[in-house]
């Protein structure tokens, strides 16, 4: 049985698709067989993340209709030899998206033997953010600890109890709560909402809490999802994140301000 | 989001283009008393401002039992007009002579048959006026359902939420109260025609006697809320935040103010 899990926000900008390639690529680390959807049909972005953007010969619409198999579309990741990129058409639009068509595609990948399924949800609550949430068995809901994006994380997850299949059959999406650009610093000074308050307003449990850092965007630029690099507080707090999902109990690391010790601030090395 | 009380009819394999299935919904049912358009409109537009939510695409039963006068020559398609200006799509008829039925007939709507129960026991809470009741939402079956024994009378159900109420969702208790027991977050609105309780946060709008009964009531366990209305009467966030913030309350409408007390 595949899990299929959407990775969405409401709201644009907040980590969507590096949290979706992060997640997958970890998940393939753990041996899960995984695919990953762009569903941003028009804004195709998770190919650049994953560094795959030359290799994209037909998409995520192609399969739907029918003018190419999902095993021609499917792109082979080159770090995780368990990892699978279906990416979004760059000429189309989010009309393209058939009901029909998208559940095609993920009852294909589910016969293929994918443990898990990613859909990468684009930003906003119409048509194709809605395709993208519309078969999800789970929600990792995407959030930065700042009003608006919480509020619209809110809207998102009404809309998933309400108008997924799962909802229609009377069933609960199972939600999680991630956590993104996270600065203890800033919570610290009152500048940024905290864990707590976030958790408070959305009662949602916590998937993970992603520490705000500069190797994220170096990754995204670089195309190798931020959990390859290990020794990066982000790329270990989606490596807990991706434990978490798996129902291993790892301990929410990253929350506090950090005491920099002796060593750290004589090398003033940087987090 | 009505939930449907009843299950699959049958299992019907899946190719097949449809599925009947048995529902409950909460539906509204506009007892009328006398029609004149104009009256009409005006006590319309006066009951849609007290929750012009509530009065979007709603589905009502017309019910003709307590009409005062003669209803034969009622211009049915006018009154439909009229109610669809104020958001209400009549959806059947109920409680009508032959002469409407043959109209109804022209005009696609469903028959429901009258009560068959003694002369309805009016909730003492609820307006006189409009009292709003559950009934069947007519289906196709209907007519073959109508000889079925008809279901044990339910009291004035409450509508009882235990999921969180999220920003942009709506949720009513038509005839009854609400009982919520998860957060209503701001951007949410919950209505009832009775009381309203929340053992959560209430950060969301609460319309408590939203058909304009004025003993209803809101309580909750943290008041944060965005908006606070009884029977029309409401409180927006700036006052609400001077008295009993965060605090669990009691909230009453008294000499057509409301009336917040802490909970204790």
């Amino acid at each position: 049985m595949a899990k299929i899990i959407v990775v969405t926000s409401g709201k644009g900008g907040v980590g969507k698709t590096t949290s979706s390639a992060a997640i997958s690529s970890g998940l393939a680390m753990r041996g899960k067989k995984t695919a990953v959807i762009d569903f941003d049909i028009g804004l195709r972005n998770l190919d650049l993340i994953m560094n795959c953007e030359r290799r994209v010969v037909y998409d995520f619409v192609n399969v739907i209709n029918g003018e190419a198999t999902l095993r021609q579309a499917l792109i082979k990741d080159k770090r995780c030899p368990n990892l699978f990129i279906l990416p979004a058409s760059q000429t189309r639009d989010k009309d393209a998206l058939s009901q029909e068509g998208v559940e095609k595609v993920l009852l294909e990948l589910a016969d293929d033997g994918f443990e898990f399924i990613i859909c990468d949800s684009p930003a906003g609550i119409e048509h194709g953010a809605f395709m993208a949430l519309y078969f999800a068995d789970a929600a990792i809901v995407v959030a930065n600890p700042e009003v608006s994006s919480v509020r619209d994380s809110d809207r998102i997850l009404g809309i998933l109890q309400s108008k997924s299949r799962a909802a229609e059959q009377g069933k609960t999406v199972e939600e999680m709560l991630l956590l993104t650009r996270y600065n203890p610093e800033r919570v610290a000074k009152g500048e940024m909402l905290g864990v707590e308050d976030v958790e408070e307003i959305l009662a949602t449990k916590l998937l993970g809490v992603i520490p705000e850092s500069e190797t994220v965007l170096k990754a995204s630029n670089q195309g190798t999802p931020v959990i390859h690099d290990e020794d990066s507080p982000a790329g270990q707090a989606y490596a807990d994140a991706v434990a978490r999902l798996l129902g291993e109990e790892v301990e929410h690391r990253f929350i506090a301000v950090e005491q920099k010790g002796l060593f750290s601030r004589l090398f003033r090395r940087s987090a | 989001m009505p939930p449907s009380n009843s299950t699959v009819a049958e299992n019907a394999p899946s190719k097949i283009s449809f599925r009947l299935k048995g529902g409950l919904f909460p539906l509204t049912l506009l007892d009328l008393h006398h029609y004149t358009p104009d009256q009409l409109r005006q006590d319309l537009s006066a009951k849609v401002a007290e929750a012009p939510g509530f009065f979007q695409q709603t589905p009502v039963i017309i019910g003709f039992e307590s009409f005062a006068g003669d209803f034969r020559d009622l211009p049915l398609l006018e009154l439909q007009e009229i109610l669809r200006e104020y958001g209400m799509i009549s959806v059947a008829l109920k409680g009508a002579n032959s002469s409407l039925e043959a109209q109804a007939q022209k005009a696609g709507l469903a028959i429901m048959p009258a009560n068959t129960r003694a002369t309805p026991a009016k909730e003492p809470l609820a307006e006189p006026e409009e009292e709003p009741e559950e009934e069947p939402k007519a289906k196709a079956e209907h007519e073959a359902l109508s000889s079925a024994p008809t279901p044990p009378p339910v009291g004035i159900a409450s509508k009882i939420i235990s999921t969180p109420v999220r920003s942009g969702q709506q949720v009513y208790a038509p005839g009854g109260d609400l009982i919520v027991l998860a957060p209503v977050s701001a951007g949410a609105e919950i209505l009832a025609d009775g009381n309203i309780h929340v053992y959560a946060p209430l950060r969301g709008r609460a319309l408590a006697g939203a058909q304009g009964n004025e003993s209803a009531q809101v309580f909750c366990q943290s008041l944060e809320a965005e908006l606070i209305s009884i029977a029309g009467h409401f409180k927006l966030v700036e006052e609400l935040k001077n008295e009993h913030w965060k605090q669990a309350v009691r909230i009453s409408l008294q000499s057509q103010a409301l009336c917040i007390n802490a909970l204790k």
